[in-house]
């Protein structure tokens, strides 16, 4: 007889992975249920982690006590910070990742967690009684018993893979789709939807002529994903490598537009505008003479090669056709053609903000299957399931992160509040706080409340405790000492900006455009007795020093705009609330609000249908 | 939780004897103090001896104006519950506008529908069975008004902002690009071409704020002086015009000290009509405050009459002009001299010869008309005149558009966001920190243009580049 769990996961992707994580390190029973033991965490797509907004994520899920950052920087081939010229805030680590060793180091992770068990099985259909799951069956026909279930079902729920005219079930290539969960969850009542996404063809890179590209190395001086200090970080480091498309291969691709599902209508569902085929790319963007393709490497040692930019459907012949005549692809094999994905999913105002649906108890989704895309995304809501799960399971409060906390929190909040209606990626300008969510911060932001959830270590927390500690003995310094013409000058002057005539506190100097706080180190003794008494971390106490100077002013005038809007998030409202009997309300909002229940008047604010004149005759109603 | 301070008209709409504007908020007695000054005392208006009625007036800088009685509330003791100043003010729409858009200009802001109403809700000051009852008045004045501000949409009106918001929709999708798609393969602007785009931006904006005072104009009647030396008949005149005796008609000269306006509607157009104090030159004292006034009320008006009396000499005629002439040249003002009394002249070759004198006087695109007020004689002539002026003064400028006080506040704090973008952009800030102040130019033009999501610059970005790597 198999115990009863408190968390069932389903599916071991991103979201699955990090959510048994979380709910067995805080202590829950857990059973991870996944079809292939060996693709734990497996990056479906291209082999990188992070990016613009995607990073600041991973630095988010870090602070919590998730493992994607760890995991990040102990597979990782290269490091780039992206946006550096940009302002703190748009700072964004990226890095990619050997494929197999992400996920082998995930494996190793959770099998470090001892009340987590694994299973190998696909799960058929859910055990629900009275609106409430108690566990699941799976193919092999054996039931687990669970308090909660966490379904992170991916791709796989009736995916169906094209390449041309050619179709496939199946979740990813060469794995099969589920096909229970969808139909179950459909006569319970859920709305569900179908999008598409897609993948390019994977290049042998011994027959790529890299002389024709333009190699893409990583940063001189390569940061990590974790906020904890790691051993044998990027031991293997190697380069991306840039061509171009041209009119030529434009037109042999186009020969093959006829027999693409993408035009003859065989896909009619919605595929993520910001990462289009490279069929779309040529019909959308028809006056461009060519488009961008990187060549990414699989791994330290592997000669597999994914090929960014170019992700198609078309019949697998024209793909390779297309490819062959790429520059420096003349003698080009492929390992295996790209394809499109199409796959059910739930529309996710159907959850609340932790992510438990509001038809069936104790039932989460998370990831892919609530119509976002991405490793990151997927991982933000598993973490957001796996403690709430847990939370649920022991009577405890539920773990909820604002607006003007997380990217996380920006992410969820979007996704039950507007519901999406193309596959959701995370950006920068989604977020109103976005100078006060940087990836510097994060753990400021969020380690301490983890850790007051038991999930973050004391070890991580001390790391904080210490961090910010140093970070304020080395603010004071700079607010408090008096900079005299003599040591400060001969740096201003080197800077083309005005010298001083009196002495003045090293804060002013600071707060010029021109200065950084690498050169104060260099000029000012005071300081740099200071960065050589550092334990450890010390650029980045610097840099968290600096950002905190420099950006202030920016930061509380944000602060100030933005907590106009989150007066309406402390306004609660209850959740079982039948807008039809506010007659006041447009027969607009009082649908719109009946379906999405929000939880604030904030939440009902941003609802699209919602008025401003609808906004006052719910303050008036909840206000007081 | 702090309360910004709202304003409002919150007598019936139009003009009446009197009229109450109320101000509400933690800083009200500040901002108030900005522009009333107490008579006989320096006084704060924090300092004023509460509900009692205060006289004083409200100043613009040096000018005043109007007199006024003003009361203030102490928190709690007030009917939202907040620190609140009431001001009861002379009853014209341009006055109740005029002291509305000081208020705003001085820190205030112009109250939502319903909203001091939500405030005595909030401070407990109402239960919920009235409130909800303000909140169905809400709704339904709210919507309807919207409708209304979509009825005020002219043409003019309506293509200006679609370009405004198409331009700023581009605008911020640049700079978004910038951020949250270094990455990819597409050209960026360049600073320059932001700027160039700011520079456009900015200007539609000023376009429209601009376009606030003769848009107010055209709401609240299109002002017209009758100007002219004293016991010309401007009186009599206007009388004629109103069909009714409300100015004082008498023979003494001087009689008429005070502006008198009032509004009346030829064929649809409402003309606010302003009788002025004469223009003699004088050494009484009283009677020179007035022609000062006089002055000042010509300087508000889009159109002057100025009469002159076709019984006296030339000279003397001609010297008026002059006086006129002068002030309002290079103004754009429509100035139109009406020779009056021509009843009482019986020699048509004196008459032309006056009229030659008049032309002499003018500017080239100035008018003259005989008239004679008291018989009517050839007021047709001068209501048509005055339709045509109107229709040709829409047409030319064609940008009486914003007529609305919250939009015209929208556009103001958007403007001023807008000059922290400039110098950010001047001074090489980055991007993601300039953002900041578009992102606040949206947010407050989103009542006007829309509102900009997201979703749509993110679709922008997407439609407009060739995002996917």
């Amino acid at each position: 007889m198999n115990p009863t769990y408190d968390v069932i996961v389903v599916g071991a992707g991103h979201a699955g992975s990090e959510a048994a994580a979380a709910a067995a390190n805080l202590g829950s029973r857990v059973l991870l249920i996944t079809m292939d033991m060996t693709k734990i965490a497996q990056m479906s797509c291209n082999p990188a982690m992070g990016g613009i907004a995607k990073g600041q994520i991973i630095r988010e899920l870090d602070a919590l006590g998730g493992y994607s950052g760890v995991v990040t920087d102990q597979s990782m081939i290269q490091f780039r910070m992206l946006n550096r010229s940009k302002g703190p805030a748009m700072w964004s680590p990226r890095a990619q990742c050997d494929r197999m060793k992400f996920s082998r180091k995930w494996r190793e992770q959770l099998e470090r967690i001892p009340n987590l068990d694994f299973w190998q099985d696909k799960v058929e259909r859910l055990l629900i009684k009275n609106d409430t799951v108690y566990g699941v069956v799976t193919d092999l026909g054996i039931s687990f018993h669970g308090k909660t279930v966490i379904v992170t079902a991916g791709t796989f729920l009736n995916g169906l893979m094209h390449i041309g005219s050619t179709q496939i079930e199946g979740g990813r290539a060469g794995e099969a789709a589920a096909k229970g969960l969808s139909g179950q969850l459909l006569a319970h009542g859920f709305e569900t939807g179908r999008m598409k996404t897609g993948t390019p063809a994977r290049i042998d890179g011994r027959t790529i002529d890299y002389s024709q590209l333009r190699e893409q190395p990583g940063d001189d001086k390569p940061g990590q994903f974790s906020f904890m200090p790691l051993e044998g970080v990027l031991e293997h480091e190697r380069s991306c490598y840039i061509t171009f498309t041209d009119r030529n291969v434009h037109g042999i691709l186009e020969k093959g537009f006829d027999q693409s599902p993408m035009f003859n209508g065989t896909i009619d569902s919605i595929g993520p505008r910001y990462c289009p085929s490279i069929e779309d790319k040529i019909v959308t963007f028809s006056e461009r003479n060519s488009h961008q393709l990187f060549l990414e490497p699989e791994g330290e040692h592997t000669v597999e090669c994914y090929l960014n930019g170019f992700s198609s459907s078309l019949p697998w012949e024209v793909q390779y056709e297309g490819i062959r005549n790429l520059p420096g692809f003349e003698n080009a094999k492929i390992f295996r053609p790209g394809y499109a994905i199409e796959y059910d999913y739930f529309s996710p105002t159907q959850l609340q903000y932790t992510m438990e649906t509001k038809k069936i108890s104790n039932l989460f989704l998370a990831g892919q299957v609530n119509g976002t895309t991405g490793y990151e995304e997927a991982g933000a809501q598993g973490i957001i399931a796996g403690i709430n799960a847990h939370q649920k399971v022991n009577d405890l409060q539920e773990f909820i992160l604002n607006r003007d906390q997380a990217y996380i929190g920006v992410l969820i909040d979007d996704l039950i509040t507007k519901g999406v209606d193309e596959p959701y990626r995370m950006f920068t300008s989604r977020a109103e706080y976005r100078l006060m969510l940087r990836q510097d911060n994060a753990d400021v932001r969020l380690t301490e409340l983890s850790y007051n959830l038991g999930l973050a270590s004391q070890y991580r927390y001390d790391l904080l405790t210490g961090k910010v500690q140093h970070r304020d003995h080395v603010l004071s310094f700079i607010r408090q000492h008096s900079t005299s013409p003599e040591e400060i000058n001969p740096l201003l002057k080197n800077l083309d900006t005005s010298e001083i005539k009196q002495k003045r506190k090293l804060v002013d100097i600071l707060l010029r455009p021109q200065v950084n706080i690498y050169q104060l180190i260099e000029h000012v003794p005071g300081l740099h007795s200071i960065y050589e008494r550092l334990p450890g971390r010390r650029d980045e106490i610097m840099e968290a020093a600096e950002i905190l100077i420099k950006y202030s002013g920016y930061i509380d005038r944000e602060k100030e705009i933005a907590g106009k809007l989150n007066r309406l998030e402390h306004l609660r409202i209850g959740p079982d609330f039948n807008y039809d009997k506010l007659q006041s309300l447009s027969f607009e909002a009082r649908q719109k609000l009946n379906r999405v229940k929000p939880r604030t008047i904030g939440q009902a604010s941003r609802i699209s249908g919602v008025s401003p004149s609808d906004i006052s005759v719910l303050l008036i109603h909840f206000g007081r | 939780m702090t309360n910004e301070t709202i304003v409002a008209i919150s007598s019936p709409q139009g003009s009446g004897a009197i009229a109450v504007i109320r101000a509400d908020g933690d800083d009200v007695f500040t901002v108030v103090n900005r522009l009333f000054l107490p008579a006989g005392q320096k006084g704060d208006v924090a300092n004023l001896t509460p509900r009692k009625v205060h006289f004083g007036q409200i100043v613009d800088g040096e000018q005043t104006v109007d007199e006024v009685l003003v009361v203030a509330f102490h928190a709690p003791h007030s009917y939202t519950g907040n620190h609140m100043v009431e001001i009861s003010c002379h009853g014209s729409r341009y006055i109740q506008q005029k002291i509305l858009q000081l208020l705003i200009d001085r820190g205030g802001q112009a109250a939502q529908a319903g909203e001091f109403t939500m405030r005595a809700f909030q401070n407990g000051k109402m239960d919920l069975a009235q409130a909800e009852g303000v909140a169905d008045l809400i709704a339904s004045t709210s919507r309807a008004s919207h409708k209304l501000a979509m009825q005020q949409m002219r043409g003019g009106f309506s293509a200006q902002i679609s370009t405004l918001r198409e331009k700023l929709l581009h605008f911020i999708s640049l700079i978004e690009l910038e951020l949250d798609f270094s990455e990819e393969d597409v050209e960026f602007a360049d600073r320059t071409q932001l700027k160039q785009l700011l520079e456009e931006v900015d200007g539609l904006i000023h376009k429209l704020l601009n376009s606030f005072t003769l848009g107010n104009a055209m709401k609240n009647g299109f002002p017209v002086a009758i100007a002219g030396n004293t016991n010309v008949g401007k009186s009599t005149l206007l009388n004629r015009l109103l069909n009714e005796e409300k100015a004082i008609v008498t023979d003494i000269a001087g009689t008429t000290r005070d502006v008198i306006e009032d509004v009346i509607n030829i064929e649809g157009v409402e003309f606010r009509f302003i009788d002025t104090a004469g223009i003699r030159d004088t050494r009484e004292k009283i009677e020179a405050m007035g022609i000062e006034r006089t002055f000042n009320q010509i300087d508000k008006a889009h159109i002057i009459l100025l009469l002159v009396d076709a019984t006296q000499p030339h000279e003397a005629v001609r010297e008026t002009i002059q006086k006129v002439e002068k002030r309002i040249r290079d103004t754009g003002k429509k100035l139109l001299v009406l020779l009056n009394k021509v009843d009482q002249v019986k020699d048509e070759q004196a008459l032309e010869e006056t009229e030659q004198a008049i032309g002499q006087e003018l500017a080239c695109d100035d008018q003259w008309l005989r008239i004679s007020a008291k018989t009517g004689e050839n007021i047709e002539g001068l209501i048509s005149y005055l339709l045509d002026a109107v229709n040709y003064s829409a047409l030319e400028q064609n940008e009486i558009m914003v007529t609305n006080v919250r939009h015209y506040e929208a556009l103001k704090r958007a403007s001023e966001a807008m000059d922290r973008a400039r110098q950010g952009l001047d001074s090489g800030l980055s991007s993601d920190l300039f953002a900041m102040d578009v992102r606040q130019v949206l947010h407050y033009l989103g009542e006007i243009t829309g509102e900009i999501t997201t979703d749509e610059i993110l679709g922008n970005i997407f439609a407009n580049f060739c995002i996917g790597k």
